[in-house]
This record gives C-alpha cells, structure tokens and sequence, in this order.
C-alpha cells in the first residue's frame, strides 16, 4: 500500500500574547514572558490508503490539534504535511484547493457543529455547489442522493438541525463532509456525544462508507475499545508526542510503552465482570511546563535516570512497530 | 436477609408540559443494601438521572412526583416538608454530579465550601471542619490536602474537582449516596482512579450508592446488581455477572452486543434498530415493541415484572439460553 498522507515532523505551538499591563510592567523591568504551549511535537505519522489510523491519548495529548493540522484548520508551525506525495508548503492555489476538499473533517459535537439557521439540504449542498462540484439546478436530487448514503429519510432535508436528535445530526454532519467526494476523513472524536445504540449505528455506518467509497480515515477518540474495533493501526500520543505506533492487534494484545500500557489497563471491559480498580498515578502534567526528558516519566513505573534528561525517539522495534521509549534500548 | 438502605417503591415522577404529560419514572422499584453499588443503565431520555434526582427530591416545575415510595431505613421522604428533607440532603444522602463545578461554587474557596457542608448540618468547631475537610481530601488521593483547601476550584483539574465533590459527598459519613455519571468527562486513567476511590470508600464506610451511566463497562466491573432501564421502565435487574452475561431482556442483549468487544474486531456492530419513542405518546404497550427482534402479538400490552431466581424482568418473550460470552467467542 502507498503513503496516501505523510505528517513529517509536524508541530504546533500556541503562544497567547502578552497583553497590555503585562507589556507595560515588561518595560518597567518585570520579565513577563509569552505563555507557549507545544500542543503537537515533532510528530511523524504516515497513513496509507484504504486504512484506519486510530490517533489515542487523554485530553490535552494533542490528538486534535493533530487532526485538526492535516484537515488543514490550523497551520503546522514547524514540519509539513504531505499530500500524495505533494508538500503543502509547495502547493499551487489548485493543488491546495483539491487537498482541503479531498480531506474533510467530522467533529465531535453534533448540536454545534451545524449553523442552526440553516436547513440541512443548505447544510450539504452549499460547499458542492460554490467549488463547482454540482450544479445549484441539481441540488435537490444530490441532496437526497447524499441523505440516503448516510442512513437519513431525504423527505426531512427541508429542515432545521433543532429538529433532529443526536444521532441524526450526527449523519448529516458526514453527509455534509461526503458532499465534496473526499478521500480522506478526520474523524475527531465523532461518536463521543453519542449513546450506545446509536454509536454502533454510526460506527457501522463508518464501516460501510469506507468499503463504498474506498475511503481513508483518521479516527481519533478516547475510547479504547471503539479504537480497537475499526483501527488497522493505532497511534498513542501523550502530551503531543507520539509513543507507540503499531498494528491494532499487535497494541492490544501487547503494547510496548508504559504509558499505553497503563492506558489500556484502565479501560473496561464488559466481559470481565467484577474487579478491584489499580490505577495508574497521577494527572496529565501542564503541557504549559511539560516534564524533562521523557513527558512520561513522573507517571510511569520504570524511570530510570536516563528518562528524566533524554527525549526518547520513536524507534522501531519490530517490523511496523514504533515506540519512543528508553527501555527497549538497555 | 438484611433490610436494605434505600428502599423504593412503585416511583412515578411525570412532567406536565405543554405537550402532555411525559411519564419520565413509571413505576420503578428498588432495593440498595449496606455496602452495595448499583449500577442504573440506560440511554439518555431512559429516566435514570430523573430517578435519582427524585431520591434527592430535587424535581423542579414542571414535574413532581405522583406516587410511590421512597424509604431511607424505613423512613418515608416524599411526604417531608422541605425543611426537613434539608437535614436528609447532604447528610444522609448525597450527590455526585457529572459535572463537578455543579457541586463546586466557582467564587469560594475548597476549604470554606468542604466546612460549610460540616458546619450546616452539626455544631463542630471551625477548626475541627477544617481537619475533616483536611481527611476527607486526603482520603480521596488528593496530594498535598492542606494547600488544596486554599485553591479555588478554577485552580484544580476536571479529575481534580470530581475527587473534591467526592470528598464533599463523603464528608458526613452518608448512609446513601447518588452517582449520576461522574465520570463520563473523565479521562481513562482518571476515570479508573475515581472508580478506586468510589470502590474503596464505599466498603470501608457501607455507604450504598447508585451510580448512574450509560456506560456498560464502567459498571460491569464496578456494580454488585444491575438495573436497566427504557423508556422510564426498569426492564431488567439482577446482579451484575448475571445481568451481563445472560441477559433475558432484548433490549439488555441489545445494548451489550453493540459495544464493541474484543472478539468482534473490524465487523459490523449488532444495532439496535429506530431509535428511542418519544414518552409522549407512549401508551400502554411495551415500550421497546417498535424496535424489538423478539416481538408477539403480546407486546401491545405491557408486561409486569417477572421474577427469575435472583432477577427480574419485564418481557412477554423473554431470550432464554442465550450466553453473550459464547455469543462473542470468548
């Protein structure tokens, strides 16, 4: 299989701005400094075409800004993304135009996610019809064709977002982002707001979209076991470092890291039935101030001195496998 | 047999809206023992939070309870006045809430928040408050507990606050207390350390508790017995090994096979079809009828409760020998 997506070396950083006082009392010899967040870290990923690449990792490991960076939402501000063998920084106006509608995005949220002024054929048919996709005389008939893709009844497309529930808008969140034909979509975290029932209706639907339109994904999400259901390969970030890439199979039946260990121990299971809970310690430390060396070290069970001055690389460890861990070094 | 903490009977708690009257707890029943966790599942709309704010009295307009009973060791609350159902809340019985800063004032600090929930209900000293503040926050794993009385709550992590309104509902040593998904925001490895902290408090202390979820998983390893609910209706209860793994409500075999498993890997998800009827028109006919495989000529008119060895059901046909382990090739 062929690279369809390079993410090379990709980071992203927030500053926020000194403000006014701050810059004031900067001049009076206080040493205010700019607050600047390294959401994503030198991150490298390839995704191969016709696959599901999971992205895994607790709130503030950067998995979105991740997604958020290859849908083209936020600029990179170190690295590049590769598109088809093409760099962004290198594209022309039309090769960039076909990347930004070739890869779409799928949000979290279902209720804000959808203007709720606008009627759902509006919804769908507007970014079609202003890149030149379809003709605003066929908008009815591609409206209906795009509703029944996705599950929903096309007689319900003269109305609000208010009138449907979740799981309804949720569908015509991805049949609004199917409407520009992509070939590649950032699933980031689309079936969190969703109850049980409706997240195996929506994971289904996910699963017969990728075989009809011979679709790539990014699916990026907290929950373990919907990962493992529909992943070919799982990515686990903490505190925007990748620090285990490998096989779905091969991660769940064995994960390398500390951290994704740890990780999956936590995560119920139905089957096991009653058991004593041994969590690991401790929070996700600021990503604002992360920790020396190894972000993971304050947390895991095995430091060694080395971790705590050393960034580990991302190595291979056996064939496909990746994992940024000193251990597998000594 | 031990008389049990919270006893409930035939609760009915309806809200007379504009619409009609929408029966959102229809006749539930149900015992808690000393020490026990129940596990109350159900989809969002299904009337399991309604149930617990009902334990709480904590109805607004416009719904109130019309019938049934609600008895904490034999002692009525649905006919005390308000005035005295202040002495129960907080005191005996206490809340948690999905979203801690509902419990958490933002504009006062931890320590004077945790006294005030002493102080209210018995005459102690401000210093001995404080030290019981102090040990509440200790016993909850919170690190540094004396500094952590003087932040605000602004100052704490999401895992943070949830441990803090854990303390708070522990403080007066309660005979019962309402979990009403507490950790559903909750990071995996926060989460699994709350599910510890709940685990452990309540055996040392044979606290009850009810917590409420949507989230399987989360009780299966957690909860003693297990109650499901639709539609307002418990529709099968029992204790958690039995409930899970030999399931006689379709509606229960339904939700189990739609998480996604670890055998399962990459198919389709079992689905549920439609979705969940409005509690508006719903007359007397079994409410899961519309969506149920396992449908008769019966279903038109509700079932009673079935007891069944150590469970209960409410089926006209219920899935006999059916062995969900089996079924996921376990």
């Amino acid at each position: 299989m062929t690279d369809i997506l390079q993410i090379d070396g990709v980071s992203k950083a927030f500053t926020q701005p000194l403000d006014l006082a701050a810059k004031t009392a900067n001049l009076l010899g206080a040493k205010n400094r700019e607050v600047r967040v390294e959401a994503v870290d030198h991150v490298n990923l390839s995704i191969r075409k016709g696959e599901v690449l999971g992205v895994v990792g607790e709130s503030g490991c950067g998995k979105s800004t991740l997604g958020r960076m290859v849908a083209g939402i936020h600029s990179p501000s170190g690295g590049d993304i590769i598109w088809k063998g093409k760099t962004y920084s290198q594209m022309n106006g039309s090769e960039k135009k076909a990347y930004i509608l070739a890869v779409q995005m799928i949000f979290q949220d279902p209720y804000s996610s959808l203007n709720p002024r606008k009627k759902v054929i509006q919804a769908i048919s507007e970014a079609p019809i202003a890149h030149g996709l379809v003709q605003s005389s066929e908008r009815d008939e591609f409206t209906v064709k795009t509703l029944e893709r996705v599950g929903l009844d096309p007689s319900l497309r003269n109305r609000y977002p208010h009138q449907f529930s979740g799981g309804q808008r949720q569908r015509i969140g991805i049949a609004r982002a199917l409407a520009v034909n992509p070939e590649f979509l950032v699933c980031d975290e689309s079936i969190a707001a969703l109850d049980v029932s409706i997240q195996a209706q929506i994971i289904n639907l996910f699963l017969d979209l990728r075989e009809e339109l011979d679709l790539t994904y990014m699916f990026i999400s907290h929950d373990l076991s919907v990962v493992r259901h529909i992943s070919d390969r799982v990515a686990i970030m903490y505190l925007g470092r990748v620090v285990e890439l490998a096989s779905a199979k091969d991660i769940f039946a064995d994960a390398n890291h500390p951290y994704s260990q740890a990780l999956l121990a936590e995560a119920p299971q139905i089957t096991e039935g009653h058991r004593t809970f041994h969590p690991i310690k401790g929070e996700v430390p600021s990503a604002i101030n992360p920790p020396s060396g190894c972000h993971f070290h304050p947390r895991c069970p095995h430091t060694t001195a080395r971790c705590k001055t050393d960034k580990p690389e991302l190595k291979e460890i056996a064939p496909g496998r990746y994992s940024a861990c000193h251990l597998n070094a000594a | 047999m031990t008389s049990p903490i919270l006893s409930i009977r035939d609760l009915e708690t309806h809200f007379f809206t504009r619409g009609g009257v929408v029966k959102a707890v229809n006749k539930v029943s149900l015992d808690i023992n000393e020490g026990k966790i129940l596990g109350l599942v159900g989809e969002s709309g299904s009337g399991k939070s309604i149930t617990g704010f009902s334990i709480m009295q904590l109805i607004d307009e416009p719904g109130r309870i019309v019938g049934g009973s609600i008895k904490l060791k034999g002692e009525e609350l649905v006919s005390l006045s308000e005035r005295q159902m202040r002495d129960v809340r907080g005191k005996r019985i206490s809340m948690i809430f999905q979203d801690p800063m509902m419990t958490l004032n933002p504009v006062l600090k931890i320590g004077a928040q945790m006294t005030e929930a002493i102080t209210a209900h018995e005459k102690v000293s401000k210093r001995d408050a404080w030290q019981r503040a102090r040990d509440g926050l200790a016993e909850v794993g919170i690190p540094s507990p004396e500094e952590r009385l003087e932040a605000y709550p602004h100052q704490l992590s999401g895992g943070m606050r949830q441990r803090v309104a854990i303390a708070i509902a522990f403080l007066n040593r309660p005979e019962f207390i309402i979990a009403d998904e507490p950790t559903t925001a909750l990071d995996v490895t926060i989460q699994g350390q709350i599910l510890a902290q709940a685990q452990k408090l309540c055996s040392q202390y044979k606290t009850a508790m009810i917590w409420i979820t949507h989230d399987l998983s989360v009780v299966s390893g957690l909860a003693d017995e297990i109650a499901v609910m639709y539609a307002g209706r418990i529709v099968e209860q029992g204790p958690s090994a039995l409930v899970l793994n030999q399931p006689r409500h379709p509606y229960t075999a339904g939700l189990i096979k739609s998480v996604p498993g670890k055998h399962m890997v990459g198919h389709r998800l079992y689905q549920i079809p439609g979705m969940t009827p409005s509690l508006l028109t719903l007359g007397d006919e079994c409410a899961f009828q519309a969506r149920c495989p396992h449908k008769k000529d019966q279903c038109k008119t509700g079932p009673a409760m079935t007891e069944d060895g150590a469970r209960l059901y409410r089926c006209h046909n219920p899935i006999t020998g059916l062995n969900i382990s089996e079924e996921l090739g376990a």
